[in-house]
């Protein structure tokens, strides 16, 4: 019948203006099955305009109208938090390798994450990191005394719990005092680019992926080594913060600009001063070359860390 | 309704017989009883095991719980693709395993305020928090394994670890020396091995296979804690 022609797919404008006109003319039109709109999925009585909209949007509608969508359980239930987990292998991989490669030019939260945040880089890179620290300088102290017969090992455990909540809190609490901070920037100047929480915390955690082979590598007891390491990773994460913040700020005045960039590589800067002195805590005194056994004992009275294992007190 | 449909290439029957013809013979008396009892094989059993369990002895009740938990171990040590260990889980094994790791584990000295070794508490914190965020983490990555499957998995496949940490014990008896380390390293490794390979065995099939890595990885960071933590391992 008529009504079946308009169904065609070419006349798709006509039957929302049709709609639009008289609602109730065409309402067999919506509900056939054989027509299937990319965007009436939703709801389905949307009025005209709305309708236009949509039909006449391109894929990035679909994808926030998709994206609005994914996130819309409500925050007590089991599958809101799945949505910061939906990731495949293959994706973590390469956002890794794209906090390892700063190319300069190339946004890590537009190039990697792409309105897909997840929870699990985060997370698993900072455990990741704790024990690596943990185990690295367990190592490193335990080679250091190697030769030493008094020497008793003893690993240190509990100060795994203070460097966990060092690293989890910087991985948390830095990204939501700059996240504070870029909201009531953006209230002032109006900035094109704004990330959301979640991807600020994705940045921070992913960024701080290149510590767990620089820590692994400090087991090597030459300064030099250590302090070429630190600024190596230093070079590159703090390039992979810095050039995925700046479009964020670079509208706004430009002191306030460069003093955002340049705070955000001073706290990452002090966090791997602050892994180094972990190290330290660690048992390993960073400027401080192995002597023998007798001064081994005065010089670690001080650290009441307790973490390096003087007991050449207690015979064996 | 009882005529029978005639095969039409079959010349050899002359007249289409009706069917059920002979039912309209036999007549059906009023006095034969219809009775009896129906029972269901497999459900009676079922109920019968249940109702009886209150009035077993406890020997028997032990036994059946510790068999068990011996196949259980079993499994673990043979891992193949077998259902056991997530159809009928129980807590018991893990929690066996983790009281005596636990125990072997700890340095009780509590004169010296120094001392580093992991004490009781820590070991099981660290073993019963790890399983639950691995748990955690696999039903987030969208896993369909409940959670007490999971906690069961990753409990019973600490078996390896616990044998590595009785050897060690064991070798650490002898004197100390490069050989003694490199004995308890190999041991400690090949166990490690053992107990990743037996807990993808069992977990790996849960996951979306295009994540698997994501959910293993956990697996493997856990296992190799508590391996340092046997590794490591010094007595006073």
């Amino acid at each position: 019948m008529a009504a079946v022609d308009d169904l065609q797919f070419e006349e798709f404008g006509d039957v929302a203006i049709s709609l639009a006109a008289n609602t109730d003319a065409t309402t067999i039109s919506i509900e056939d099955p054989s027509e299937t709109p990319k965007h009436q999925r939703g709801p389905p009585r949307a009025s005209g305009r709305e309708e236009d909209d949509e039909l006449l949007g391109n894929d990035s509608d679909k994808t926030e109208l998709l994206a609005g969508q994914k996130k819309s359980s409500p925050f007590w239930t089991f599958e809101y938090y799945q949505t910061f987990f939906d990731v495949d292998t293959y994706q973590v991989f390469d956002r890794i390798k794209g906090s390892l490669l700063p190319i300069p030019g190339k946004n890590f939260v537009r190039l990697y994450i792409r309105s897909n945040p997840d929870l699990y880089g985060p997370f698993w890179i900072c455990a990741t990191l704790v024990f690596a620290i943990a185990i690295s300088g367990n190592l490193s102290n335990f080679l250091i005394h190697l030769g030493e017969k008094t020497y008793h090992y003893v690993p240190e455990f509990r100060k795994v719990s203070i460097a966990a909540t060092v690293i989890y809190a910087y991985a948390w609490l830095v990204p939501l005092a700059l996240w504070g901070f870029l909201l009531w920037r953006n209230s002032r100047v109006m900035n094109i680019v704004s990330y959301s929480f979640l991807e600020i915390v994705c940045v921070y955690g992913y960024s701080l992926f290149i510590y767990i082979p620089t820590a692994i590598l400090w087991i090597i007891p030459q300064k030099a080594v250590r302090w070429i390491l630190v600024l190596m990773a230093l070079g590159i994460s703090g390039s992979v913060l810095a050039m995925t913040f700046w479009p964020a700020v670079r509208e706004d005045n430009r002191r306030i600009a460069l003093a955002t960039i340049v705070t955000i590589v001073v706290l990452h800067m002090l966090l791997s001063v602050g892994c180094l002195s972990s190290f330290v805590f660690f048992g390993v005194w960073f400027f401080w070359t192995p002597k023998p056994a007798g001064k081994l004992m005065e010089r670690h009275q001080p650290l009441t860390s307790g973490w390096c294992c003087m007991e050449t007190s207690s015979p064996i | 309704m009882a005529e029978a449909a005639e095969s039409p290439g079959d010349p050899a029957t002359a007249s289409p017989k009706p069917l059920f013809a002979g039912l309209s013979d036999i007549s059906i008396s009023q006095d034969i009883p219809v009775e009896g009892e129906i029972t269901i094989p497999m459900r009676s059993r079922i109920r019968e095991f249940d109702s009886s369990t209150l009035n077993e002895s406890v020997h028997n009740t032990i036994m059946r719980d510790l068999k068990a938990v011996g196949k259980k171990f079993m499994h673990v040590l043979y891992p193949r693709k077998s259902n056991t260990l997530l159809r009928d889980w129980d807590l018991w094994g893990p929690l066996i395993l983790c009281v005596t790791l636990a125990l072997m584990l700890q340095q009780g000295s509590a004169d010296n305020e120094k001392d580093g070794g992991p004490q009781f508490a820590e070991v099981f914190v660290i073993i019963w928090f790890g399983a639950v965020t691995i748990t955690l983490n696999s039903k987030l990555l969208g896993g369909n394994i409940s959670f007490f499957q999971s906690l069961c998995v990753l409990g019973y496949c600490i078996l390896p670890l616990t044998v590595a940490m009785l050897v060690c014990r064991l070798v650490l008896l002898a004197d100390s020396g490069p050989i003694n380390f490199m004995v308890r390293l190999f041991v400690v490794i090949v166990m490690f091995a053992w107990s990743v390979i037996a807990s993808t065995a069992f977990l790996a099939d849960s996951q979306p296979p295009n994540r698997k890595a994501l959910a293993v990885y956990p697996v493997f960071l856990f296992y190799f804690v508590i391996s340092w933590m046997i590794l490591t391992f010094t007595p006073k």
